[in-house]
This record gives C-alpha cells, structure tokens and sequence, in this order.
C-alpha cells in the first residue's frame, strides 16, 4: 500500500534541532534557475525534486579565418578556443527528514527567482498533511499525484537511466551489493512496495501497470505490532533490536516439533513450523530483541512467499522491491532476499534500487514535466553532484552520517541526445562494457584507488594551469581537489556507493568533479598544441607510408596506431614522461613499442583477413588528441578508404583528458583535408562520417551511445569496430562480444596492469577478433 | 487410571482455563518458513517444497516415497524402528487380521495431541468375560469421562455413533490435550502396563518421532509411525464419507459477511477433487490434492494458528486459546489495523480496493496516542483478523496457481472460531469475486488421528 508512515531514517528526530547545519547552497544547488518543483512527503522523509538548468563553461574549437594568411607559420595553433558559457539541465533530488521541511521551504522560498513556476506536483502520505505549509510558504498550487502512479514512473526512469541502478543482495559476500547491468528491456517486472502495508504491481510497459495485488502485513505491522511487543517506538531501533535478536527463543521451529529425529529425516530443523509458537505461555518473559527478530522473519518471510506466488501466477522473475521496509536497509534486504529464494527455489530474483527513495519524488516530477517530454532524453548520474548509497545509513556509516547523513542528493543530467545500443553488440542483455568490477577484486581497488589519488596533484596542476586569466582558478582547483579526494575516501569505505566500482567510473567521476568546479577541459590548450604539431608531420608521415610495400605498410599502419596511443595525458606513466621531455616524439614512441609478438598478438591473422576483400564500413572509436588521431588513426583511415571501406569515425561528444572530441575532430579532418586528396573526397563523398559518441567519458560504454552513431551504423552497414586505447579497450571492452569483426589494440602504459596482464610497460594489446560463424 | 495428563505445572501459572491449546500442528507439514537468515538451513531452499509436479502414486503401500517435502527419502510410515521380537509379531498379526483392542489413531502436533479411540458397542458377553482388566479400564475410564485430569478434553460434540470399523461396530471418541503433557500419557502407559496388551500405537504429527524413543524406553511401547500428510487427506476422505451422525461433514457459510443473514449451511462434497486443503495448526499448510492417492504440498506458512495464540499471550496475557476467541470476540481490529480508507478517505478507486480493506495491519499502532487508546479486545481481535485474512490470502493464490476452486479450510485453529471462518469465507469468495469456495469440516482437527486409526486398521 501506499507509504503513509515511512523511517525514521535514524537516530536523529525530534530531538534535533530544526536548523538546518550544513551550508544549504550545497544542498539545494541551483535553485535561482529552478523551474520545476515536485515533493513527495513520506512519514519521515521528504524528497524534494526540481529540474533546472546549469551554466559552465565550455571550451569550444573553431577553425581560423585563413583567408589571405599563410596557414603554414610555425608557432600558429590550427584552431582558437574559446571558453563560452553554456547552458545545461540538470535534476536535483533532495531528501531530508521532515523535521527539516519548514527549514527547507523557507530557503527554497528566499532563493526562488524564476516566477513562472505556479504549481508544485506532490506524493506521499505527507503530501496531505503539509499541503497548506507548502501552498503557503512557497506560495505554489500543490497538485496531488497519485502515489503509486508516481512510484512506477520513477521506477521506470531509474531502470533506463542509471547504469547499475538495481543489485541483487548477497549476504557473507563482500560487497554484498551486486549490480545487475541494466536489461535494455526493463518490462514486464514485479515492484514490491513495502510501506505499510505491501502493494504488488506488475508493470507492462512505460504506461501499463496494474495492482495485482497486495497485503496488509507490511512495515507498518513490522512496526506498529513491534512497538507494542517491545515498547520501543522507532521503526529503525526495532530493526536494530532485531538484528541482536535469536528467533529460535520465540519461534516454534521443525525441530521443536520432531526432536532430533529432523536430522535423520532429512529435514531442516531450523526452519520455522510457527512464528511466535513458543510464545504462548505466560510463564516465560521474552527479550525485545527476539520478538523484533521473530516478527522481522515473519514479515519478510510472508512477504517474500507472497511476492513468489504473485510473480509465478504472472510468470515474472524480476521482482523489485522498495518501501520504507527495505529502503537502504541491509536487514530487511537480508531476510526479503532469503525469503525470496526460499520460496522461488532461485526461481525469482529480489531486486533492490540504488534510488529507491527517490523513486515517488522522481516520478510525481516527471508527472508535472510531460510537457518537456523527458522521457525523450537520456539522463546521466552526475556522480559529483550525487550523494551514494547508503550515505545515510547508520549502520554502515556512523561518522558520515552525524556529518551530513541527513541529506541526501541525486543529481542527473540531461544529455544532450538520447543513448542508445551499439546495434553492433552480440547480446546487449549480457554485455558488460568493464573489464575489471573494482567492487569484486580488492586488490585492484586498492591499488587503482591509490592511483588516483597519487594523480590527483597532477591534475590539480593542470587544472589550475589550463585557466591561467583566472583569478579563482587556485582555488576552484583546491575545492576539486577535496571534493574528488572525499569521493575517493567513501569508495574506499564503500565501493558499491555508485554501483560496481570499474576504473571508468573513478574516470568518469574524475570528470564530474572537474566540470562541477568549472573546468571542462583543461586539457584544451594541450590538445591544441599536440594538434598543430602533428598536423605538421601528417604528410611527412603518410609519403613515407606510401613508400612501403603493402605488407610493410600494413604493420606500419598499425605500430603508427600504437605509437600515437602512447601521448595519452591520461596515463601516469606518460604524462611523467611528457612533462620532462615535450620533444618525445612519434618516432620514440615507436622504439618504446614492445617488439612482437605482442603480450596479445593476433596481427598475423588480421593481415590476412586484410588480403580478402575490403570490408564495407569501419567503426572507428578514437582516443586521443594530437599525435594518436592525427599520424595514427587517420593513415589508417586512409588505407582503409583507398581500400574502398567507409569509415565512420566517432570521437567523444565532450572533452575527457587529451582525448579529441567530436568538434576537434571536425577540424582535424579539414585541415588534413586540405593536405590530402584521399581523405578530402572522402569527406566530400560521405564515404568518411564523423560522429559523436554521446560520451564525454575516458572510456566507453557500447550500451549508451549517440543514437545518431547507431543510425550511422545500421545504415552503413558496418562490419568492423576498431577500438584503441587503454581506456576504451583495456579498462572497458576487453571482453565485449561484436556480431563482427573487431580490432582492439592499445599500449599498456601502466606498469601493474602491465605486469597483472603479464607483461611489461609498454606492452601491446594487438586483439582481433572475428565472431564465431 | 486417574492420574494421566494430571500435570498441575500449567494449572498454576495458567489457571483452569488452560485445558487444551486447541492448535495442533503437522509438525513437517506445517514448516514453511525461512529461518534464520543469517544461519541459512544448507540446502532449505530446494528442500522444503514438495516437486510441484510430483505427485503421490500410493499413499498406502509406499506412502514416504517422495512423501518428504525435502526431497530426502523419510522412514517409511509404518516402519518399526528398534524391531524387537515382540514388536515383530505385532506387525505379523496387524498383517494377518484385524489388529487386537484397544484401536487407538495418535496425532503428536507442536501444540495439541489429537487421540482418537474406537469404543466396540457390539462386545458379545464372552468377549467382555476374556477383556483383560487393562483394557476394560481404559474402555470406561474413556468413555465415561469428558475430561481427563486437567488438561484433557474430550469432544463430546464430536462422537461419531454406531459406525462400522473393520465389522465391529462401535462409536468413534475425539479427544485432545496438550503436547506438553506427552510424557504423562506415556507414564500413565507404562503404569497401567499398555505393552502388555500387544497394541500398536499408530502415530502422526512430528511428535510422533520427537516422542519414539520416550514411548518405548518409558512405556515399552513401539510406535508405528505414519506420514502426517497422507492420514490427514485419508481421515478427511473417511470422515467425510461416513457423515457426521447423519448430518453433512462439509458446510460453508452463506453471506459471511452479514451478521443477520449469516448461515452455516451444509455442502455435499460429491466432487471432491481437484481440492486445496489448507490445515492451519500452530502452522499452517496447503496441499492440492486430485485424487485419493495423489496430491502434493503446495507450500505452507508460518503464520498459523500458534502464531495468532502466542501473539495474543504476548499482547493481552490471555492465557488460553478460549480465553483469546473471546477477547477478539468483543474487539475492534479497525482501530489497530490502519483501512484503506484511513489513507484515502475512501476506497481507492485506482486500484479497485474497498475503503474497508485493511492497508496495514497493525498500522496504527505506529502512532503513539493511538497505541495508548487501544483495548486488549482490539488486539486480539486484529490478531486473529491478520493471521487469519493472510492465511487466506496465501491459500487464494495457491487455488489460483494450481486452478483449484474448492478450498476446505481444516485443523484446530478453525476449533470454536466462527470468526475466522466466516473472514476466510468472505476474503475467498470477494477477492476472488465468487470463483473461489470455502468449505469447512466439523471434525477440524482430527483427521490425522482418524488417518492414523484407519492405517492400524488398513482400511485403505
């Protein structure tokens, strides 16, 4: 049923004052351009929902005017950058307990600028009850949304959304959170919701849904039947008291009723015959913490069988689970997911939400924008901006929690283009675009974790030296430098906070931080820089390819594929190199090739294949500026064309590290356009595209990418991808299964991956591979 | 004969009331839920439930073959364990003929012990000349009593008249008292020399194994163990069978719902099968059974009869299971439970759920002032109203999943408890909307012991 009483989210309460302690402008982020409202009030907790729009800046690449200059003048860049604001959107979710909601309401209210809001869509029992609180001091129309309505929509947007939004809960394992890759169908699934009592409904598509049924035995008799039993009155103590407790003392078990004879029949003596069947004497007194516990494998027990005879009846085995019964608790998930497979035989799955409690306020939100049609975007966790999981939970983070436990944020962003599928994955349900689950491996962890923080001076450095007109720039760095540090220190404590931890995520969050203190791209001038130089050696470079036999030029073409990965800002071992000798050239990079056989080798075998018949579309996805796209990727593109291959070529849509983005890659090509007749009628043909991947990350995700990508490829025909770089086919896609033929190759330029790879610095991945017949 | 199930322990802290918990339990068929989650059982999960599609070919000749809800292979009912020479014979001559006085049929539940006795009416004047003394007493100490010591009850109500038993001709006797007093019946056994009359105790219920090695150390008695499950459905199929004194066995409730129009009314259970038999004792299970040698457990829960009992204990200090009928007779759930109308002022009509609907049971037990302003009558009755709504919801969807749509609601918990089934009459036909029956039984509780009697008798 619906959720009319919800958790006291811990200890704090009445007792607390009502004073809001941290600075509020950390929390309610935004508000001056917020346009939209939404609140869903629980029996505890608020969530607050607004959508608004983000000003950065930008850097942005645009060609000369070269009319009657001479382009060919050494010390002039190849393009100007200018850094513009730009204006994006972004979701706020605040949660906070309903102590602070008076608080929260009045800030809202002083920093309120945008007038043309007039309403405010509101769900939850509380939705009631603080009508007229909110009417009056935000001076807004309050619009009711139907709770369950509300629950499904954000359930929906939550699944499409964010990668590794649901886990499945697996107790003695650690972490005992495992996240399930989003299914690129999330329908027909089952969403249990426990809040006071349990509502079950199955979900049929973006707008059907249907109740199909529920019980009255939920939260609220967990709690309502607890607090008379042991006279203990918060939800969150009793569960407390429950996890100290020994049912066996209150419960009348199998082996209760067959003495010992359990064992050699073959039963399980432990399971439970009646609840609460010992109780029913007067002559013995019974603990608090084994009747919360008895009541704790009661509920979850029924609910759990309950659940399992709902999903079977409608031949479901996805079945999410929310409510403030479960929310952000491991003992509830514990028990449920026992009980769960218990019944189902495994049959069924009990899945959990990282945003479970955002769920109504996400949904009642989406309710009052369907004239933005939001569901025509992607969205993408901002994961600077957005508090983990668990951040307040108290069992799991005490001192976190006294600090700043009693908000919580989520933020998303709106991207620009809709993600979806490379069509080009062999099974989208089962790909996996990392290669390394952090969570999983802790060795790893410890060692990537420590990585990045001993690179984080440097990228300070950088940060701070890309912006040198600025007066701030010091300190905006310095606060990047701690915000990225603090997220560091939670994944060390808590490496599920975001999902499964992958060293793209690290990346990924690495570049949150930065955009979020107004650095987007500190690698610009750098890249630009890299871009002139090479630029200059292009033809230099392509006549002496030309030169080569066709079999010389074939290894050529790929060394020169490797030797460019080898300028990637992005690697430690490179960027130390690089900062004391900026002369290091192509040609060095070359020498510090590992010979072949490479660590990985298929060369001989792709040779082979390039002496049939061309292919008909390549997919390439390019990694860094300068050198790499420039005497690396685009000899190779050449050689492909002449071959009569199309080429798509896909560069990031915004800038990550040195790697050249869409808009570079536009003028790259143009200037060696002018140099090159190949690739000029190329470009004039549409036999050479290039596209934006819809990333703005290091890495890549094969499962989230520019729509307009997929077209592309889908039109073209593409049956090769080519993917370089350690980011893109190393730390993510190592793995990943193509319904054609891939190339994979990068330059392994961090020695412990090296060496757990089995092999050295400078190593060289070299996979090609071609799907089973 | 006087002194059995004489134990005065309970009678002090409980006083006079506490002559019989009225749940009984099928100790193995009720075990139903998850224990310990942080001590898994190894194994639990395939374990318990019965292969949905496995079904029972003999209950009579091999009834433990895939008789066990754990899939592990049990003793064979109506094996002997520890065979001495004696016990041996015994066996010989209950294969042989008709099995020697006393017949007795023995349910061992968590909570109650059901004992059913055949009483011969058609005792020839020899035969009463060679009765040795033993069995004499134990047939008048039986039969003309209704208690027995201070916690065993006889139900007199029950007393199915002049039926025919393997040709003699006798009246059946009910009688039940306390688990917990299991070891003064065996000690009144061995007092009055029982093993001396060549009986055999057929047994059910998981006491029957948590009691063995007590029945033959003790009173020197062999025990025949049986499968719990097949004599509850061969007790029901007999009982039913034989009627009750001439009237219907099988009723229902018509317009349960309704206090003046409510009427219990009898049903002829012509068509037996397919049907859904849920026995709520201490616990409660469910089994779907389609012929009289085929049937499955379906699942079961652990929220039964000894739940709504012990939480009664615990939230009123009632002291019986009597003593907790009537406070729930005279209690108000709806201001413990929180309605579907306490959140929306009236049904909610997205869902098609009634305003009257309980929400959350216990729900408004969250609030302080509310828990302060309830009654113990209310307690007990939102306990007897949660337990019982919830069993018969979970027996509603097994109906649905197994396509059955007669369900006959058995076991103790149903003993005196009007309200619970008029409530389980009422959820079934209303949420199924008239697709789904309840049918109840008069003899509640006693059909695993009736089971046990007729397998000491081989009455098939």
């Amino acid at each position: 049923m619906a959720e009319c009483g919800a958790s006291g989210s811990g200890s704090s309460g009445d007792s607390l004052d009502k004073s809001i302690t941290l600075p509020p402008d950390e929390i309610f982020r935004n508000l001056e351009n917020a346009k939209r409202f939404a609140i869903d009030i629980g029996g505890s907790l608020t969530k607050l929902a607004y959508y608004s729009t983000v000003q950065h800046k930008v850097a942005k690449v645009r060609s000369f005017d070269h009319s009657g200059k001479d382009t060919e003048q050494d010390h002039e860049p190849p393009y100007e950058i200018s850094v513009q604001e730009e204006v994006t959107a972004r979701l706020h979710f605040v949660k906070f307990e309903n102590t602070y909601i008076e608080a929260c309401l009045d800030f809202i209210k002083d920093h309120l600028v945008n007038t043309e809001t007039k309403v405010i869509q509101a769900t939850g029992g509380g939705a009631y009850k603080f009508k007229d609180l909110i009417e009056e001091k935000l001076q807004l129309k309050v619009d009711k949304e139907d709770v369950m309505t509300c629950l499904i929509k954000g359930c929906n947007f939550v699944l499409k959304n964010i990668p590794h939004e649901a886990f499945v809960y697996q107790k003695d394992s650690d972490p005992e959170f495992r996240f399930q890759t989003n299914h690129p169908n999330i329908f027909p699934y089952l969403l249990v919701n426990i809040g006071s009592g349990v509502s079950i409904v199955k979900v049929e598509t973006e707008d059907r849904f249907e109740w199909i049924g529920g019980s009255s035995i939920g939260g609220g008799t967990f709690w309502g039947l607890g607090a008379l039993l042991t006279k203990t009155k918060k939800f969150d103590e009793l569960l407390h008291l429950a996890s100290r407790g020994q049912h066996t003392n209150v419960d009348m078990l199998v082996q209760d009723i067959y003495g010992g004879a359990h064992e050699t029949l073959g039963l399980s003596g432990n399971l439970i015959a009646s609840s609460f069947g010992k109780s029913a004497t007067a002559d013995q007194e019974f603990s608090k913490e084994d009747m919360a516990k008895s009541l704790l494998h009661m509920i979850s027990n029924d609910i759990g069988q309950l659940a399992c005879l709902y999903a079977r009846l409608h031949c479901l085995d996805r079945v999410y689970f929310g409510g403030f019964f479960i929310r952000g608790h491991p003992v509830t998930m514990r028990t449920i997911t026992y009980s769960i497979n218990f019944f189902s035989k495994g049959e069924v799955q009990a899945l959990f939400l990282r945003h479970e409690g955002y769920l109504g306020a996400i949904g009642a939100f989406l309710k009052g924008a369907e004239q933005d049609n939001p569901n025509q975007y992607s969205w993408g966790e901002n994961y600077a901006g957005s508090s983990g999981l668990m951040s307040s939970s108290p069992e799991l983070c005490p001192t976190q929690r006294a600090r700043s436990g009693t908000f919580d944020l989520l933020e998303m962003d709106r991207l620009e283009r809709p993600l979806v599928n490379l069509p080009l994955l062999l099974d989208p349900s089962s790909y996996v675009p990392d290669t390394v689950d952090l969570t999983d491996d802790a060795l790893a962890r410890k060692y990537w974790l420590t990585c990045f923080e001993e690179a984080l001076d440097g990228v300070v450095k950088r940060a701070v030296a890309s912006q040198p007109g600025s007066v701030d720039a010091a300190e905006r760095a310095e606060k990047f430098r701690q915000k990225y540090w603090n997220k560091l220190q939670t994944l060390r404590h808590q490496p599920f906070a975001y999902g499964t931890l992958t060293v793209r995520s690290l990346l990924d969050t690495r570049e949150h931080c930065l955009n979020e203190f107004n650095f987007p791209d500190p690698y610009s001038k750098v890249k630009q820089k890299d871009n002139g130089v090479a630029l200059k050696c292009f033809q230099r470079v392509v006549s002496a390819l030309d030169a080569l036999d066709w079999e010389e030029r074939q290894l050529a073409l790929v060394k020169g594929l490797l030797a460019g990965n080898v300028f990637d800002w992005g690697a430690k071992a490179v960027s130390d190199v690089l900062e004391s000798d900026p002369q290091f050239g192509f040609e060095e990079a070359k020498k510090k090739l590992q010979e072949r056989p490479w660590l990985v080798d298929s060369y001989g075998k792709w040779l082979q294949r390039l002496k049939g018949p061309p292919h008909k579309c390549a997919l390439i996805f390019a990694d860094n500026s300068g050198v790499d796209v420039i005497l690396g990727v685009f000899p190779f593109v050449r050689e492909l064309l002449s071959r009569g291959t199309e080429v798509i070529l896909a560069c990031n849509s915004g800038p990550a590290l040195n790697d050249v983005t869409y808009s570079e890659s536009l003028i790259v090509a143009e200037r060696i356009a002018a140099m090159d007749p190949v690739i000029h009628s190329a470009l004039r043909e549409e036999r050479l595209l290039l596209v934006q991947t819809g990333s703005s990350s290091p890495c890549l995700d094969l499962s989230r990418l520019d729509k307009g990508l997929a077209v592309l490829v889908r039109e073209h025909g593409a049956d090769l991808v080519v993917i370089e770089g350690m980011g893109r086919a190393v730390h993510t896609n190592y793995h990943a299964a193509l319904c054609c033929e891939s190339l994979k190759l990068a330059v392994i330029k961090n020695s412990w991956l090296a060496e757990r790879l089995g092999g050295q610095l400078f190593s060289v991945i070299f996979k090609y591979e071609v799907p089973a017949e | 004969m006087g002194g059995w199930l004489g134990r005065q322990r309970w009678l002090l802290r409980m006083g006079a009331g506490w002559l019989a918990a009225p749940m009984e339990r099928h100790g193995r068929a009720a075990a139903t839920s998850a224990s310990s989650a942080r001590e898994p059982v190894p194994g639990g999960p395939d374990g318990r439930r019965r292969e949905p599609l496995r079904r029972r070919a003999n209950s009579a000749s091999a009834p433990a073959v895939g008789a066990s809800a754990e899939g592990v292979r049990r003793d064979r009912p109506g094996s002997y364990s520890g065979a001495t020479s004696a016990s041996r014979q015994r066996v010989e001559s209950l294969k042989k003929k008709r099995p020697l006085f006393p017949w007795f049929g023995l349910d061992i539940g968590g909570t109650l012990v059901k004992l059913v006795y055949f009483e011969p009416k058609d005792i020839t004047a020899e035969e009463e000349e060679e009765e040795v003394e033993s069995l004499k007493s134990i047939r008048k100490y039986l039969t003309s009593n209704v208690a027995y010591g201070s916690t065993g009850i006889r139900d007199v109500h029950l007393e199915l008249k002049d039926l025919t038993l393997c040709g003699r001709k006798g009246n059946l006797h009910f009688i039940r008292f306390p688990t917990h007093d299991m070891p003064a019946f065996i000690q009144m056994g061995r007092d009055k020399n029982f093993s001396s009359l060549h009986t055999v105790f057929c047994a059910t219920g998981g006491g029957a194994y948590k009691f063995e090695q007590d029945f033959l150390t003790i009173g020197d008695l062999q025990l025949c163990k049986l499968d719990e499950l097949d004599c509850l459905i061969k007790g029901i199929l007999y009982i039913d069978s034989v009627g009750f004194n001439g009237r219907s066995q099988c009723y229902y409730f018509e317009n349960p719902a309704d206090c003046e129009k409510c009427q219990k009314l009898p049903f002829d259970l012509k068509n037996p099968y397919p049907l859904l038999l849920v026995n709520i004792g201490s616990g409660v299970s469910i089994l779907a059974v389609y012929s009289k040698d085929n049937y499955k457990r379906v699942t079961g829960t652990s929220l039964g009869g000894g739940t709504f009992f012990g939480l009664c204990c615990l939230l009123t200090g009632c002291t019986t299971f009597e003593e907790a009928l009537e406070m729930a007779s005279r209690g108000d759930s709806t201001k413990v439970d929180k309605l579907v109308r306490d959140i929306y002022g009236g049904d909610y009509e997205r869902f098609g759920l009634p305003g009257w609907a309980v929400a959350s049971s216990f729900g408004n037990m969250m609030s302080k002032e509310k828990r302060e302003a309830v009654s113990k009558e209310d307690l007990a009755r939102a306990t007897l109203i949660t337990i019982t709504n919830n069993i018969g919801s979970i027996a509603r969807m097994c109906a649905l999943n197994e396509n059955i749509n007669q369900v006959v609601f058995v076991g103790n918990f149903l003993r005196i408890n009007t309200i619970a089934m008029r409530l389980l009459a009422y959820a079934l036909d209303y949420w199924s909307k008239g697709q789904l029956k309840a049918l109840f039984s008069e003899h509640e509780g006693y059909f695993g012991a009736v089971g046990a009697l007729l397998e000491l008798l081989k009455i098939p």
